[in-house]
């Protein structure tokens, strides 16, 4: 293990964290609030430990397999405890376990929250609700790959980072440097968001409130400033919400090869299948809204309502427009069932993602080929290409793995709390980055009344599920640590 | 510059690393998954997997946006039909490499008629290495700079030589003038010496000098260099047969020892002056027998790197004469350095620099433009040619006032038929050809060697 570079590439995350800091930073000078000082004072700290981290350059320069997991694994945990550093210094949220599950949240864009929806969140300082928001956005397409865009991390094994924080079963370049193709995706992912941002202030958005909502629609966070988070804007700014949310749930690539005028590749079978789910479940929702007799949605608020719900599910996002926890089961149902599924591979967005969905579902289905014709040979092939047998293998591992994750927390959690919907809900909320659950973690609910044991539970699962389950596992797995 | 390589295979992996390193966009692409990975994993390129040779394949690539396509697949067939596809497609230029002999006979036409910027044989090209090697067995190396007016050679100091315990100083004043030494090679560190350099045994020294000078130089130190008259190869291959080729009528003759009779048979019927022998080269009773002993110089071409390893070191302890080595893998070089046998060659590594040498040739940038780039020492010192244009800000400077960075040494100027070995008062005027050596590496522009 090479912890000299470690050492320095957390120094280097550290400093862009302080960085960071100058978002919310700004945001209290304008507002003339007192946490600025607060905030500034994390900022110190994080500028101290990471200058001391950077000290001395390690002779071995190499990023392997191994170091970019732990380097990642690392680098989020570290980010999150110093991040959480504002909340608590200015006592807006007292407890530092409280503060540091919220700054998890941002990061792995979840958007769960300990602040009880109405009141509570509507008095927190603004400079402490962009910087919920700006960790989303931060955290949406990865610290490192937004590192490795802006400094020349030395070596040509930085792909170990990129493969190891970005979301998808294989992760491939853009353009033939590592850094070029972080620097397209970061250009792609603020073009967009300044587009939204932009959007948003047509309809009846202040600046402040379309620069955080824009913030947490492109990480697919779902922080927001309202006590009913989205219910109150008018249907403009929803349908705005909607479309982005689901915008950001595309894999990015997808738009790079649109700019470069290649529509069939854009299109390929992942976006197409995330797609053909998101119309569907908005369909069987709507329906079923409007068959069952106790809803008075009329027909254009029913789509509006499952149409907003479903994009905010299935991206992971989790702003709310409508207590979908008062649906019918069968609609509860679906968007749970969503929360699994999640966002495209390559998106800011959480979930097992669809095209893992896919090769779960084509290597089934050809494990069953082979059982009718044991000699058959045949491939698993998305967009007319074989699948390489190592990625379906890693694929079903990671299946597996998740499984694991999340039957071991459902149990833990259980131990806590007496709701069995809530609990199960909840973790399903968290390892999938989406933010409110059903019962008392739903759209009217919050996570502030789980035990401390819990809520470390719930931090770990965010963690794990934005860096895809191993980077965590292999943090806590001694041959990692082995020499 | 956007460079597309076909083939993963050895040639391919050198290549892609070096243009890499040299700041270029390098997309590689090959059938095999694996050989891609090998090189992705190493190196920060884009693959692609797919057969290089499809328009699909191509344009996944980028081949409308590159600026050059080399094709270095196994097949000569494949890579003329790469290199066919990828110039109708974009406006690239495109290097192909050809080693079947039959058509190595017909670069010139296929250049022309495909349109291609340059045809490459690692065989052929390592052949011509070897031949110059054995026209002047003192060196380790030698190259042509300045469209052969000037070489840089490389040899290694004996124990009896008039030069150990000199200083440079002195060699320039007491011994010869028309003499620069380059790099000095001590202990695996390579040094651009200044004038208080001693010389010590077992250095390994690279000068440049016209042919002339530095013939006069290598008799005024008393460096025995006998020239060849007879050599023996080991392995019959087509480095073999290129090197009978080229050295057909220089008077050294050749002894080829190859175990397939029917290689042997083909090799006697296309080469009469050359003594084919059939049997083993592990055979040592054989080799002896046949005159390894007394032989001026033995070449080991054979296709395992071990096995010519080994036949080196055996002909080293048998007998005196040249020693000349080809190796296909260079990751143990440090290794393989220390066992000191005179001359190794290496296919790949010549051909990536001569490749690496066309593309640096062509990013013409401002001033200056490099003319040729050699590789003195391996990955640490290189020797650059530039072409120096009118608007240059070193041009009427006498080179003492410039302010040179350290490890830069300006070792020749050429202007016209003259060439200059600079001294500090020297000036360099437009149109001068300058040979540029530093420890700097991927220099680009003659103004690069500034502070």
């Amino acid at each position: 293990m090479n912890f000299g570079i470690i050492k320095r590439t957390l120094g280097w995350i550290l400093l862009f964290e302080g960085l960071f800091f100058t978002v919310p930073l700004i945001t209290a000078a304008v507002y003339w609030e007192e946490e600025f000082f607060d905030i500034f004072v994390a900022m110190a700290l994080c500028a101290a430990c990471g200058g001391v981290c950077i000290v001395g350059k390690p002779k071995n320069q190499n990023i392997y397999a191994k170091e970019g997991f732990v380097i990642v694994a690392l680098s989020w945990i570290v980010m999150s405890i110093f991040g959480a550093l504002p909340f608590w210094f200015s006592r807006s949220i007292p407890s530092y376990i409280d503060a540091l599950f919220e700054t998890v949240s941002g990061f792995t864009t979840t958007g769960a929250s300990i602040i009880p929806t109405g009141e509570a969140l509507e008095s927190m300082p603004k400079c402490l609700l962009i910087w919920r928001s700006f960790t989303h956005w931060v955290g949406g397409m990865g610290v490192l790959v937004f590192i490795m865009a802006f400094l020349p991390l030395s070596g040509a094994r930085n792909m170990n980072l990129m493969k190891a924080e970005s979301p998808g079963p294989s992760v491939g370049k853009l353009v033939p440097r590592v850094r070029q193709t972080a620097k397209i995706l970061y250009l792609i992912y603020a073009g967009m968001t300044v587009i939204q941002f932009a959007l948003l202030l047509f309809g009846e958005m202040t600046v402040f409130e379309a620069i955080n909502t824009a913030f947490a629609t492109a990480g697919t966070g779902g922080f927001g400033f309202k006590g009913d988070s989205m219910a109150s804007f008018s249907s403009y700014t929803q349908i705005v919400i909607t479309v982005f949310m689901l915008l950001f749930s595309v894999n990015f690539n997808s738009y790079f090869l649109l700019l470069r005028g290649r529509m069939k590749e854009a299109f390929n079978t992942e976006v197409r299948v995330f797609f053909a789910i998101v119309i569907t479940a908005i369909t069987l929702i709507t329906l079923n809204l409007q068959l069952s007799e106790a809803y008075t949605y009329t027909t254009g608020e029913a789509i509006k309502h499952s149409a907003f719900s479903v994009a905010t599910i299935i991206s992971t996002t989790g702003f709310v427009t409508a207590n979908f926890d008062l649906w019918p089961a069968f609609s509860k149902g679906i968007l749970v069932l969503l929360m699994f599924i999640g966002a495209c591979a390559g998106s800011t967005g959480g979930g097992v993602k669809v095209s893992r969905v896919v090769i779960l579902y084509k290597g089934a289905t050809h494990e069953m080929k082979k059982m009718l014709h044991s000699r058959q040979v045949t491939n698993v092939t998305i967009d007319k290409r074989v699948v390489d047998r190592e990625v379906v293998q890693n694929t079903f591992a990671y299946l597996f793995a998740y499984i694991l994750v999340f039957v071991l927390s459902f149990l833990l959690i259980c131990i806590d709390v007496q709701d069995v919907v809530t609990n199960f809900t909840a973790v399903t909320a968290t390892i999938n980055n989406v933010g409110p659950g059903l019962g008392a973690v739903g759209p009217d609910g919050n996570f502030a009344f789980f035990s401390v044991g819990s809520k470390l539970v719930f931090i770990f699962d965010m963690l794990a599920g934005r860096l895809e389950i191993f980077p965590m596992l292999l943090l806590f797995s001694a041959r990692t640590w082995k020499k | 510059m956007k460079i597309i390589i076909v083939g993963c295979g050895r040639v391919g992996q050198t290549l892609a690393e070096k243009l890499n390193d040299d700041g270029n966009e390098v997309t590689v692409i090959d059938m095999l998954a694996e050989k891609v990975k090998e090189v992705t994993d190493v190196c920060d390129v884009m693959g692609v997997i797919g057969n290089g040779a499809t328009h699909t394949t191509l344009l996944e690539a980028g081949v409308d946006t590159a600026d050059l396509f080399i094709a270095v697949t196994n097949s000569d067939e494949l890579n003329l039909l790469c290199c066919i596809l990828a110039k109708k497609e974009g406006r690239c230029q495109t290097i192909a490499r050809i080693k079947n002999p039959e058509y190595s006979k017909e670069t010139a036409y296929l250049k022309d008629e495909f349109g291609l910027a340059m045809v490459i044989n690692p065989e052929y090209a390592a052949a011509e290495e070897i031949a110059r090697v054995l026209r002047f067995p003192s060196a380790i190396k030698i190259e042509p700079f300045v469209k052969g007016k000037v070489e840089l050679i490389k040899f290694k100091l004996p124990k009896e030589c008039g030069l150990v315990g000199v200083s440079i100083k002195d060699m320039a004043m007491k011994l010869y003038g028309g003499v620069l030494v380059c790099t000095i090679e001590r202990g695996g560190e390579a040094y651009i010496p200044n004038g208080d350099f001693v010389f010590e045994e077992k250095d390994v020294v690279s000068i440049i000098a016209t042919a002339k000078n530095a013939n006069e130089f290598f008799k005024k130190i008393d460096y025995k260099g006998n020239s060849i008259k007879d050599a023996m190869i080991a392995g019959g291959g087509t480095i073999t047969h290129y090197l009978c080729e080229i050295l057909e009528n220089t008077g050294i003759s050749l002894k080829v020892v190859e175990k397939d009779l029917k290689a042997c048979e083909d090799f006697a019927a296309r080469w009469e002056k050359v003594c084919v022998i059939h049997g083993s080269t592990r055979d040592k009773e054989l080799l002896l027998e046949e005159g390894l002993a007394k032989a001026g110089a033995f070449v080991a071409l054979s296709n395992s790197d071990e096995e010519n390893i080994l036949l080196s070191l055996f002909a080293k302890e048998m007998g005196g004469g040249k020693l000349v080595t080809k190796i296909k893998r260079t990751d143990y070089g440090n290794v393989i350095s220390r066992l000191e046998l005179d001359t190794m060659i290496c296919p790949k590594n010549i051909t990536s620099d001569i490749i690496l040498r066309y593309v640096r040739a062509t990013q013409n940038t401002m001033g200056s433009n490099i003319e040729t780039l050699y590789n003195i020492i391996e990955d640490q010192v290189e020797a650059t040619e530039f072409l120096i244009k009118e608007n240059s800000p070193i041009i009427g400077v006498p080179l003492w006032q410039l302010p040179f960075k350290s490890n830069v040494l300006i070792a020749s100027i050429s202007r016209g038929n003259q060439v200059i070995v600079p001294r500090g008062s020297d000036v360099i005027q437009a149109g001068d050809a300058v040979v540029v050596v530093s420890k700097q590496m991927a220099l680009r522009d003659v103004t690069d060697v500034l502070k």
